[in-house]
Formats: C-alpha cells, sequence, structure tokens
C-alpha cells in the first residue's frame, strides 16, 4: 500500500476498496519494523491516528471525504499539537505536551488525515543535518551512513522510507528542500506569508515558513492545498485566498524561460551533483524550455546576512523557554538567576546556545548598525538580484545543496561548513520566494535534488514544472531497497 | 550660583480597550490570578501576537491633541529581558518609529505663569504582569491577567524645573487622557502611572545623573517625593558625593526613597523590530477623520464657559475640570438657558452629595435633566431656594422629578397676592400687642411678622411678597 501513489490511494479511499484504518495500520506498523533503526520519529501515535482512521472511515462510508481524508500524515515535531509531545527537537521540551493545534494540525483533523506522529528534526530547526535533534541523528533511508540532511530530516526520511505517505515540513535557510534534495523526494516552500505560521514554534520569524514533503509534486499540490490560506492569528499571513496548486498540472511548458544563474555552478559545488543537474536542465530542454543565463551576484552575501539575521530574531524567540512556566526547569534553583541560568544552559543544545549567543552580540548596543542593519541591507540586495533575474526567465533553477548527503559526523564540529551547505537555498529564504526541491538523480549513490525557484505566488506554475519533469523520469518513484 | 532642578516625566497611560493589545484576552481590574491570560499572554511556544486595532487611534487622538506629529510607519520592536513577568523575555514596544512622534507640547500653569512643557513621544506597548511576593511563602507568584494589557507611554522633554511643575504636567496629561477617553485615570488601580526622572546641576553646566521615581499613586505624592529626592540629591552633591543612576521607591508612610534597584550601565534591551508584526501604517485620511470627531479640549472649553456663559474663570476650571462634569453642565445649560444658576448648582449642592457619598458624576442619581427640571421651577418662582434643596433631596432619593415632588408635597410656592394679604391680615388682626411695640419704634420685630406669615402659609409663601405687604400694612395700619 505504501508504493501508491496519493491520488491511488485517495481514489481507492473513495471508492472504499481500501480503509483508513488498514492503511493507517499499514504505515503503524511498518513503522514499528524501520523506525527503532532510522530514529525519524520523535513520537509515534497510534491510538489516536486508528482513532482519526476511524472517523476518517465513517466520513467516507457516508460520501463525505475530502480528497485527503483518511490519509495518514506525519507532522514535523515544530507544529504544536494537542495533547500530543511537542518537542521541536529539543530537551527544553522534552515534558511539553501542547496545550492547543498548529493551523496546520488543525487542518489535519478537520479533513480526519490520521496523525501517525511527530518527525524528528535539528533542536529547534537549527541545523542541516537532523543530528542537533535531543532525540539523536535520524538516519538517510537511502544510506545509513548518511545524514537525511535538515532541520526537517525526520520528515524527508518518513516520506523516503515510506514511513508516512505525507508530511509537513517547515524551511527557515532550506529546512525543507535540503532534506528533501538529501532523500530524493519532493519538497516545497511556498512564499513567505502562504502556510500560517500559527502554532509553528518560532525559530527565525521573518525566514520561517510551512511547507509539503511528499514523493511527487502532484502531491505536494494536494497537501499544501489544505496547508495554505489566510489566517487571522498569524499577521504575516497573506491576505488572500490561496491559488488551486493543482490547476496548472498538466499544461506544456514548451517555452519556459530557465534561469541558470552562473553563481550556483562555482567552485565549491560537487561535480556529481552538477553533472545530475545539468542532466536534469536537458531534460527540460528536451520538454520545450529554454536556459536562460542569469546572475545572482550578491548569492555570497545570503549566508553571512542570514547568519546575522536568523540568530538575531532567535534569540528573541527562544527567550521564553526560561524555566518558568513550562518546559525543562533545573533542580532546586537556588535563585531566579539560577532558574534562567541553569535551565537554559541544561534544556539547550550546543547549536541553540551558539545561535542565541550570535544573535544576542549582533542586536546588542554598538553592533546593531555594523550587523543587524548591514545584514538587513544584505537581505534587500539579494531579494533585488532575484527581482532583476525574473525580468528575463519564469522560473531559476540549480543545484539544492552542493553536495550529496554527507556522512553523520561529517560536519558536526564545523558548524561553517555546515552552515555553507545551505548556500543555495538562503538566498530564497531571504527573499521570501517560493521554491522546491525535485528528486534529479543520483551521485555515489545518494539522491541529489534539482532546485527549482519562482517569483512570488509562483507556486501553482512551479508545481507544475516539476511535475512536467516528473512525467518523463522516475527519480522520485524509486525507493531506497531496504524499505521497499 | 543655586541649584537648578530638571524633571522629565514618563507616564503610562492604560488605553481603554475592552481586550489586550495583542490577544483576546478581557482586560479586567481584580479578576483572580490568571484568568485573564490565554495561551498568547502565557506565552506558550508558536503563538502569534495580532495587533488590537482600536489602540491606534486612541494614540493619534492624544498626538493631535498635543499637536505632535503623527508616525506615518509605526514599527513595534521587541525590548529583550528576562523577568517572570514577563512570559515571551520580551515586551512588544515601539522603539525607533513611535506613533506620536516630536513636536507635542503641554502647557501648564504655574503660580500665574504658563510654560510649555515638550512631548518627545509617545508609543504604544504592552504591559506586564505581576509578580506575587507575599501569596506563597518563599516562592514568587506569577499573575499574568495585566500582561498584554495596552499602554501608551507619553515621555516628557526635560523640561520641568520644580516638582511644582511636574505635578502640574502630570495632571494636565491626566486630565487630558480622561477627555479623550482614552484612559480613565485611574491611578490607585495603576491605569496611569507617573515615572519622574530627576535631576539636578548648576545652570550652564550639562545635567546631572538622573534617579528615577517610579510607581507613585497620587499627585501629592509625587509632588512630596520630587521634593525630597531634590533635597537629597543637593545633600550628596554638596557633601562631595556622586548621584548615581537608579531606580528609587517612595515610601509614603516615612516620607522617603530607596534604592529599588541600580540601573547598570549594560542593561542592554537588544531591541530590533518584531518579525510577528506588521508595521502600522497610518493615512492622512485616517488622520483626518480622528481629527474631525476630536472631542472639544479642556483649555478650549474653559475659554468657551467664559465667554458663552460669562463664567468666572474659577467656574469655568471647575466645570471643564472633566470631560463628565461639563457634558453634564452643558446638558442642564441647554434646559435652563440660565448658566449662573446652573453652575452654583453643579458647583454646589451636587458636587457637595456626590462627595459625601463618594460618587462620580457619572454615577449622579439626579440626572442632568432633573436638576434641570428643579432649577426652571426656582426660575419661574413655583418653589423657593430653600424648598429647593428640599425638593433636590427627595430627586436624590429617587423620589422623581421636581414637578412631581412638588406637586405630591404641596410644596408650591404661594405667589397670589389675594392669599398672601389674607394671611397678613390674619397675623397682624392676632397680634395687636407686637403690631403696637412695632410701630413704636422695635423695627426688629419686623422678622416676627415673616416668620409667623411664613408659618401660617407652611413655609410656601413667597418670602419677598410676604415681606412687601407686611411692610405695607404695618406702616399703614
Amino acid at each position: 500500500m505504501h508504493t501508491l501513489s496519493i491520488k491511488e490511494m485517495s481514489d481507492k479511499l473513495q471508492k472504499r476498496e481500501i480503509t483508513s484504518v488498514d492503511l493507517t495500520q499499514h504505515y503503524l506498523n511498518r513503522i514499528d519494523q524501520y523506525d527503532p533503526t532510522l530514529n525519524a520519529y520523535v513520537t509515534v501515535t497510534p491510538e489516536l491516528a486508528l482513532e482519526m482512521a476511524n472517523q476518517a472511515d465513517a466520513l467516507l462510508d457516508a460520501g463525505k471525504g475530502h480528497r485527503l481524508t483518511g490519509i495518514p500524515i506525519a507532522h514535523k515535531d515544530i507544529f504544536c499539537s494537542l495533547g500530543i509531545k511537542t518537542t521541536c527537537g529539543s530537551k527544553m521540551l522534552d515534558n511539553f505536551i501542547s496545550p492547543y493545534d498548529a493551523k496546520v494540525v488543525e487542518m489535519t483533523r478537520e479533513l480526519a488525515m490520521p496523525i501517525l506522529g511527530k518527525t524528528n528534526m535539528d533542536e529547534f530547526a537549527m541545523g542541516s543535518s537532523t543530528e542537533s535533534s535531543y532525540y539523536g541523528a535520524t538516519l538517510n533511508p537511502w544510506d545509513h551512513q548518511a545524514v537525511p540532511g535538515g532541520s526537517s530530516g525526520g520528515a524527508a526520511a518518513v516520506i523516503a522510507a515510506g514511513l508516512a505517505p505525507l508530511a509537513t515540513g517547515s524551511d527557515t535557510g532550506g529546512s525543507i528542500r535540503q532534506p528533501a534534495s538529501f532523500c530524493g523526494i519532493t519538497g516545497i516552500k511556498p512564499t513567505y506569508g502562504t502556510v500560517s505560521r500559527y502554532g509553528m514554534i518560532a525559530y527565525a520569524s521573518s525566514f520561517d515558513q510551512g511547507g509539503a514533503m511528499t514523493r511527487s509534486a502532484q502531491e505536494a499540490a494536494w497537501l499544501l492545498q489544505v496547508m495554505a490560506g489566510f489566517d487571522e492569528r498569524d499577521s504575516t499571513s497573506l491576505e488572500q485566498d490561496a491559488a488551486d496548486f493543482s490547476q496548472q498540472l498538466g499544461q506544456s511548458i514548451k517555452g519556459l524561460k530557465i534561469g541558470v544563474p552562473a553563481e550556483y555552478f562555482e567552485s565549491g559545488l560537487d561535480a556529481s551533483v552538477e553533472q545530475a543537474v545539468r542532466t536534469a536542465l536537458s531534460e527540460y530542454e528536451a520538454l520545450g524550455a529554454e536556459l536562460i543565463s542569469v546572475n545572482l551576484p550578491n548569492k555570497d552575501l545570503a549566508v553571512p546576512a542570514y547568519y546575522v539575521l536568523a540568530p538575531a530574531e532567535a534569540s528573541s524567540n527562544l527567550s521564553r523557554f526560561d524555566g518558568v512556566r513550562y518546559g525543562y526547569r533545573c533542580d532546586n534553583p537556588q535563585s531566579l538567576e539560577d532558574l534562567y541560568h541553569r535551565s537554559r544552559s541544561e534544556g539547550l543544545g550546543a547549536e541553540v546556545k551558539r545561535r542565541i549567543m550570535v544573535g544576542a552580540y549582533v542586536l546588542s548596543a554598538g553592533y546593531y548598525d555594523a550587523y543587524y542593519l548591514k545584514a538587513q541591507k544584505l537581505r534587500r540586495m539579494v531579494r533585488d538580484d532575484f527581482t532583476k533575474a525574473f525580468e528575463s526567465c519564469d522560473v531559476i533553477m540549480g543545484p539544492v545543496a552542493p553536495t550529496p548527503a554527507f556522512n553523520i559526523g561529517e560536519k558536526s564540529d564545523d558548524p561553517v561548513s555546515m552552515y555553507l551547505a545551505d548556500l543555495y537555498t538562503i538566498p530564497v529564504n531571504l527573499a521570501g520566494l517560493p521554491a522546491m526541491s525535485v528528486p534529479a538523480g543520483f551521485a555515489k549513490g545518494r539522491p541529489v535534488g534539482l532546485h527549482l525557484i519562482g517569483p512570488y505566488h509562483s507556486e501553482a506554475a512551479l508545481l507544475n514544472i516539476a511535475h512536467q519533469y516528473q512525467q518523463v523520469t522516475d527519480w522520485h518513484c524509486q525507493m531506497p531497497a531496504t524499505y521497499k | 550660583m543655586t541649584w537648578e532642578v530638571v524633571i522629565g516625566l514618563e507616564i503610562h497611560a492604560q488605553l481603554t480597550t475592552k481586550t489586550k493589545i495583542f490577544s483576546g484576552s478581557p482586560i479586567a481590574y481584580g479578576a483572580e490570578p490568571n484568568t485573564q491570560a490565554n495561551l498568547l499572554d502565557l506565552g506558550m511556544p508558536g503563538q502569534l501576537p495580532v495587533l488590537n486595532k482600536a489602540v491606534i487611534p486612541k494614540a493619534i487622538q492624544f498626538g493631535l491633541a498635543i499637536g505632535a506629529d503623527i508616525g506615518r510607519r509605526s514599527i513595534f520592536d521587541r525590548k529583550n529581558y528576562f523577568y517572570p513577568d514577563l512570559p515571551k523575555g520580551y515586551q512588544t514596544s515601539q522603539f525607533s518609529f513611535p506613533i506620536v512622534d516630536k513636536g507635542g507640547v503641554v502647557e501648564i500653569e504655574v503660580d500665574g505663569e504658563t510654560k510649555k512643557i515638550g512631548v518627545t513621544r509617545a508609543h504604544l506597548e504592552e504591559d506586564a504582569g505581576k509578580s506575587l511576593h507575599d501569596a506563597f511563602p518563599g516562592q514568587t507568584g506569577i499573575d499574568l491577567n495585566r500582561a498584554g494589557t495596552p499602554l501608551l507611554e507619553i515621555v516628557s522633554e526635560p523640561d520641568m524645573r520644580s516638582a511644582k511643575e511636574a505635578v502640574a504636567y502630570a495632571k494636565k496629561v491626566h486630565e487630558l487622557v480622561q477627555y479623550l477617553g482614552i484612559c480613565d485615570g485611574n491611578m490607585q488601580e495603576g491605569s496611569f502611572r507617573v515615572d519622574s526622572n530627576v535631576s539636578i546641576h548648576k545652570p550652564g553646566t550639562p545635567f546631572g545623573t538622573r534617579a528615577e521615581l517610579k510607581n507613585i499613586n497620587s499627585f501629592k505624592f509625587i509632588e512630596q517625593a520630587i521634593e525630597i529626592e531634590i533635597d537629597r540629591q543637593i545633600e550628596i552633591l554638596e557633601s562631595g558625593g556622586k548621584v548615581v543612576q537608579e531606580t528609587r521607591l517612595y515610601d509614603a508612610d516615612k516620607n522617603e526613597t530607596r534604592s529599588m534597584r541600580e540601573k547598570e550601565e549594560a542593561n542592554d534591551y537588544r531591541y530590533f523590530p518584531c518579525p510577528d508584526l506588521l508595521p502600522v501604517v497610518v493615512a492622512q485620511a485616517d488622520i483626518d477623520a480622528i481629527q474631525a470627531e476630536m472631542p472639544e479640549l479642556p483649555d478650549a472649553k474653559r475659554a468657551r464657559f467664559v465667554s458663552q456663559f460669562e463664567l468666572s474663570e474659577y467656574d469655568a476650571a471647575f466645570l471643564a475640570g472633566s470631560r463628565a462634569t461639563a457634558d453634564y453642565f452643558e446638558a442642564v445649560v441647554a434646559l435652563t438657558k440660565a448658566p449662573k444658576i446652573s453652575a452654583n448648582w453643579v458647583m454646589g449642592e451636587l458636587s457637595k452629595s456626590l462627595n459625601q457619598h463618594d460618587l462620580t458624576i457619572d454615577a449622579s442619581p439626579v440626572t442632568a435633566a432633573q436638576l434641570a427640571g428643579l432649577i426652571n421651577r426656582i426660575q419661574d418662582g413655583t418653589i423657593s431656594g430653600k424648598m429647593a434643596k428640599q425638593v433636590f433631596d427627595a430627586i436624590w432619593s429617587g423620589e422623581g422629578d421636581a414637578d412631581t415632588i412638588i406637586a405630591a408635597k404641596g410644596l408650591q410656592q404661594i405667589t397670589d397676592v389675594g392669599a398672601i394679604e389674607a394671611l397678613v391680615d390674619e397675623v397682624i388682626a392676632n397680634h395687636t400687642d407686637q403690631v403696637t411695640a412695632y410701630q413704636n419704634g422695635q423695627e426688629k420685630m419686623f422678622g416676627f411678622f415673616v416668620g409667623q406669615v411664613m408659618k401660617a402659609s407652611k413655609g410656601q409663601a413667597n418670602p419677598a411678597q410676604v415681606n412687601q405687604l407686611l411692610k405695607q400694612k404695618l406702616q399703614n395700619p
């Protein structure tokens, strides 16, 4: 059943050829079988999943189901979920049972999409490998020596390994696209403001954006459809109805102008990754698209700007984890200072502390102008690069990450090299643009993703551009042998 | 050379909204702890602020009232610091781009001299919660009911040179925010809080180090606290010491200030724009609409009361002292067309009764229409001033309006000349000895006759008519 596409699952459920309970139980069985090794879930919720599957079957029996009703889903553990432990990958929230649902979790409940559990992630979404999780690293289903990417590594791994048919993710600097690339799945980060941030634990608020992680672009269109839309509880939510993301699926891309930024193919890009990306670009030419050379001259400013702005926001966003009202509190605090100091020292991991310190530093009096304000200027320059590039093309394509998945432990002691793993994805978050990672082959036996970046609100077009490629390739259908 | 005192005030005015500035929690003073705090107020992960738009026009009204520039694109910033009653670890406030920008002026009058006090800015922010140190032995309780209450922080220039000026300014702002209806002004409940920055220096030299006097809940104590703080600083400097920058609390019982905490130099709030909130953009049309709806301000109203109603400056100031009093007074005048006697009644009998019962004029048992009805019966001679007080008390007790009470109690004044003449004749006829005495020069006997006539009329005879007739009859028997 786990090899069916979402569309096939949906058809069978609607026709009552299969039940949601059977489907859900099938995934729960696979989780039991594989997850002890893979470690992609922080929490599995079998009772809730089956209860929701029963509701789904009742709805479907009555002919009242949505096309996703009854199809199980795994939520990244960054989304607050009522009555379920919501850890954000941190010891700080190891004991935190959320008193409410995030917007995207609410949606799952409304549609009776059984919640299988909460997926592993880098602590507070700070990382590119899922190794900084308090719950240990998730393995890459394609190669257990490799990381699955991050921070939505658990979500990418459950899709790749068939431990969930659909998964939610979030992307602050590449946290959907990079793990999607590393695990050979499809991931979309929509335009900033498309998916409500209500209930999504904040890392860097002006970058954070929820998105969909699936096998195919068509599936991503369906999932994103139910995640997107105006939410008055998030002031940065776009005040417009979400577009029909499936509407353009099937349209020809003949004459599509693909911008290929020279800066995305400079030194530092692994040759085998470049090979896979160039091959994919040729496939697009074969589909009638035209390759155009574009420039993103300020690409190299993006990572430094991001590592000023995101930690600045994080240092403030994470202040609420103080041991006073919920979450981890140190034993026997001797004073208020001691309570704060030890609760945060003991409850937060090294990478989180590093970013809080960087953030507090760049915001401090005397440094604010030199760091924070300057980084804001760079952010505008990076955004303007994209605006200019889109004057001559419809979509920008390139690599998602400079290398295929690296080995577990390879970069954990070298934060800067870890940060540079996101040099192609971060510019997109600075600009708030929609972007995808689409499976485009393998390098050294590990998956490689093709990066699609579109103008604001071009999700429907992007999804079709990915979909057209997936009509002539089968990278997105492949599964690692261990998990077939 | 003597010391010059330099004072600047930071006033926190709680805005009158139904719900908090960024959450839907209700605002009511004195509720059970944490019953008015929702998930956002508790600082739950993933919760996001949504601006309560009702605060914007209130802040703009204040800005317009003091003639300040309105921030056309104001921005909420985060002021980062750790404290248990600050659940998010930051206070959302406005730092670089406040809603009320520079240019504001408040005019005060002290000892007959007027002076303009500059207002640097006024910005919107959320209040913190409260720490309850006495509720649990050895522990501190946190009450987040107040967390997120909308405040307008009004920051003055260091333009005041005495405690009297500071209090005059604070009172003027207090009057203004209540006039505008944007703050209830209740100092006891903390709806209007005044922090005073006080320093001294020799004129012509840079300003001295300031101490901040916080959370003093009456104007009288503000004046006292500043006075003794000035004395304290003079004493320190004249004995060769240095004033430290710190926050000091005023102890009204001991009439002294004492150090609460030293503001360490390194106190760095790491302000930056809150990424969860959009800039507040105000169009000229919005400002125009608010301007058009602005109530008449206290100074203008006082001047109008003097010119339109020919009231004294004193009466005008009293009646314009609060919007509620002024509205009440104008409602009475509208029905009586008699400003002076209306003013006398509002300032006299009504105010006296309200004070005795500790009531505000909004809660007066005697409505403006009822008081006007009473005054009209005095004006048309139906009742005398003395009877009017009796009728007023009856209205106060809820016995109805003036006409009803006058009729029910039979209090109509007797003004019929024939009826009064009959009474006068009767009194004269029954007191021949006294008449003789009067006519023999005992003129003070006249009061006796008036008393007898009034008694015979059960107090209802028009006293002026009684006087006139008695004089006539006694002189020409």
